[in-house]
């Protein structure tokens, strides 16, 4: 009885972990960008100048640069990696205005300081002239301020402001001379941020960029200006770009497929091995829900591939399953008691099932070793199943089955689908 | 199911043998006569999948592409509620977005998969999957004659290469398109194949220590008797992978539909291989190891 009771317990706690958590496992999966929809680029990297090189360290500072960028221009999660000696690989989901974005990833930030000197005069309704029209005459440009010189301070009234450096002073002593009493307008890209009236010719480099900012808003333009232009030059590799609704097309197509396959493999296990059929299924179960577990815990992202792997994995894992069970059969026909085949085929199956595992888990590593993208992303989710399917439906499915035998519910070889007439007498 | 008659699974491996040569053959010619069917993930170019709410057909969408200027390299071939477009040619960032625009004046719901490739990078991909199945292959051999021994790793490496080959060989005479996941398809049925025999490897290791290995006719029978006891254990395993693979293959998306083909395909010569290509050829290797066996006359003459 007891051990009918360790059973049912087992049985149950687990059906209750597994029914409390999932719901909030699978939504915190996280789906890769052909199954949420976005874009994948991956990006060469070549020096600015002819004769310099690409060095890791340049490498790594356009990664992040990049993500940098990509995380002002209000995406969630971009994914930037470096990948060999000069490629970086960005992703980035749930994307509408992708073009835009995609522009201005590759774009340097770029700071101009403009003045209407020379220009047009503005129309009499002044009001609809765009800014970059109205100044048109570029001043200083990006490789004038000093790099990573801007900063956030404050003026009298404790208001945040930017305070940014010129590398030649007298340059912008010069042109703030040639302004005084007119407007010296600050543009980041096409956006102008003010256009302050000079007020005095300015011989100490400094400027100020001023306009009602909160401290958060002064921040991140200061961040923008300091991005400045990218430390490498950077031509698109490969672009993969899904929309939404056909990624979710995908998911759902494929996990209806898997749905479907592993509800046939179950119904196969119980028809051909009755009890201890019930209980590989729910090794399988345990199994499917350990592999989530993992993904979650681990942050890993699910591909498309992933899930082909994932639904795969069901079927390998039911082969630990199968080579337990036959050679319990066997051993049960070459006429050992049940539970004395039960235990046989439990400790023999083990190593058959460690030697054919641990050979494919060679293949998944090298796999994972040398791929790239998918490959990569294929082969973890291939090594996770293997060493979850040995836990699961080996040890697991062993020890309840083992339980059951020994409490007495599972005595006769009919309940292991074993007919009576097969059986040799020792 | 229970089989009391055992198959003589050496005997039959000879008409395997020659099927799978034949098979070989005709995969070599075929892969020399015309190669593989490559998808953009291996040509330069660009591959736009559209989903589409309603039908479109291809004289709808050509003048389209005509008025962007793209019209001449692309090829448009219209399926249900979708559309795939092929360029020749990478689109640019511009293309692409007036390519869009303009198949949203079509249809407003339509969503987008745009592929770009340099053919440098796909290269790079086959090439690093090769490395992979020659690393693996040693990997393999290494862990193999470790725990069996050297004729049980070259025969499980010859089954393996065997599987690898036969999908490669039926894509390239079928004329079926062969993207990136397909590479991912033929790693896996490696992994598949690799399990499946050492399964079978296992139990001949088992019975060896207590069977007679005296002379051929007596590790043929051990052999045949050591796949018969397995018999039903491969093709039961084989029938659930098949199922899963199937059913992808089936219901999947798009996308992976050519990877569970592959799969399906590569299963069943998986499973095939184990039974009939690599027990046979250790049962080989390991007959010429002992040439003072009374079978060596009789079937040299």
């Amino acid at each position: 009885m007891k051990r009918i009771a360790t059973f049912i317990i087992v049985v149950l706690v687990a059906v209750g972990i597994m029914a409390w958590s999932s719901p909030a496992l699978l939504d915190s999966v996280r789906l890769g960008l052909d199954l949420k929809g976005g874009f994948e680029i991956l990006y060469e990297a070549t020096p600015l100048e002819q004769g310099q090189k690409v060095t890791k360290q340049s490498l790594t500072r356009t990664a992040e640069s990049l993500e940098k960028r990509a995380n002002l221009l209000g995406t969630s999660e971009p994914e930037v990696t470096t990948e060999g000696t000069n490629r970086i690989r960005l992703k980035i989901a749930g994307v509408t205005n992708e073009a835009e974005v995609r522009k201005k990833m590759k774009e340097p930030a770029a700071l101009t300081f403009r003045s209407a000197d020379g220009c047009k005069a503005p129309a009499a309704d002044a009001a609809n002239v765009a800014d970059k029209d109205k100044y048109c005459k570029v001043e200083l440009v990006g490789s004038d301020f000093v790099e990573n010189g801007a900063s956030v301070g404050y003026n009298s009234l404790n208001q945040p402001l930017i305070d940014i450096k010129v590398k030649d002073k007298k340059k912008f002593a010069d042109v703030t001379k040639r302004l005084l009493g007119k407007q010296l307008a600050i543009f980041l890209d096409e956006t102008m941020l003010s256009d302050p009236t000079v007020q005095a010719e300015l011989t100490d480099g400094k400027a100020q960029i001023s306009g009602n900012y909160t401290l958060d808003e002064a921040k991140k333009i200061s961040d923008t200006i300091n991005l400045g232009a990218l430390p490498l030059k950077l031509t698109e590799k490969y672009s993969q770009s899904v929309g939404a609704t056909l990624g979710k097309q995908s998911l759902d197509k494929t996990i209806q497929a898997g749905i479907i396959g592993s509800i046939v493999i179950l119904i196969f296990m119980i028809a051909m091995y009755r009890l201890p059929g019930v209980i590989a299924s729910f090794g399988l179960i345990v199994h499917t829900w350990l592999l989530i577990l993992v993904f979650v815990w681990a942050d890993f992202t699910l591909t498309l591939p992933g899930i082909a792997a994932f639904i795969l994995g069901v079927g390998m894992a039911v082969d630990a399953n199968i080579i337990t069970n036959e050679r319990i059969r066997e051993e049960i026909r070459n006429g050992r008691s049940v539970m004395s085949s039960v235990k046989a085929g439990n400790k023999s199956s083990l190593r058959t099932i460690l030697d054919s595992n641990i050979t494919t888990i060679i293949v998944g590593a090298v796999m994972f070793a040398f791929g790239t993208g998918a490959v990569k992303g294929f082969a973890l989710v291939l090594i996770v199943e293997i060493v979850l399917s040995i836990l699961t439906n080996v040890y697991f499915t062993h020890y309840l089955l083992s339980l059951l035998v020994k409490a007495g519910l599972l005595k006769k070889p009919k309940q292991f689908g074993v007919k009576e007439s097969e059986i040799n007498a020792l | 199911m229970h089989f009391k008659k055992e198959f003589d699974f050496v005997k039959l491996s000879k008409s395997a043998f020659i099927f799978s040569i034949v098979l070989t053959i005709a995969g070599v010619i075929a892969l020399a006569a015309f190669g593989l069917n490559y998808s953009v993930d291996f040509r330069a170019g660009s591959n736009v999948d559209v989903k589409l709410s309603k039908n479109v057909t291809k004289a709808e969408v050509q003048p389209l592409l005509d008025n962007i200027g793209i019209g001449k390299d692309a090829t448009v071939s219209p399926g249900d509620n979708r559309v795939n477009i092929r360029f020749t040619k990478v689109l640019s960032e511009d293309q692409d977005e007036q390519l869009k625009s303009a198949i949203h004046k079509l249809d407003d719901t339509a969503s987008f998969e745009i592929n770009t490739v340099d053919p440098e990078m796909a290269k790079e991909l086959g090439r690093n999957a090769i490395y992979s199945v020659l690393i693996s292959c040693i990997g393999i051999i290494i862990y193999v004659s470790i725990r069996f021994e050297w004729r049980f790793a070259l025969a499980a490496i010859i089954a393996l290469l065997h599987d690898a080959f036969m999908v490669v060989a039926i894509f390239s005479i079928f004329r079926l398109e062969v993207s990136l996941t397909f590479i991912v398809a033929v790693l896996t049925i490696i992994g598949y194949s690799i399990n499946d025999t050492i399964v079978i490897f296992d139990r001949i290791r088992e019975n060896l220590r207590f069977g007679k290995t005296k002379t051929r006719e007596d590790l043929a029978k051990l052999l045949n008797h050591s796949v018969n006891q397995m018999l039903m254990r491969s093709l039961y395993t084989a029938f659930t992978v098949f199922i899963a693979a199937f059913f992808l293959f089936l219901f999947g998306g798009e996308s992976i539909k050519m990877f569970s083909l592959a799969m399906v395909i590569g299963l069943i010569f998986g499973a095939y291989s184990s039974i009939f290509i690599a027990s046979p050829l250790w049962l080989f290797f390991k007959y010429k190891q002992k040439p003072n066996g009374k079978a060596v006359k009789p079937s040299k003459a």
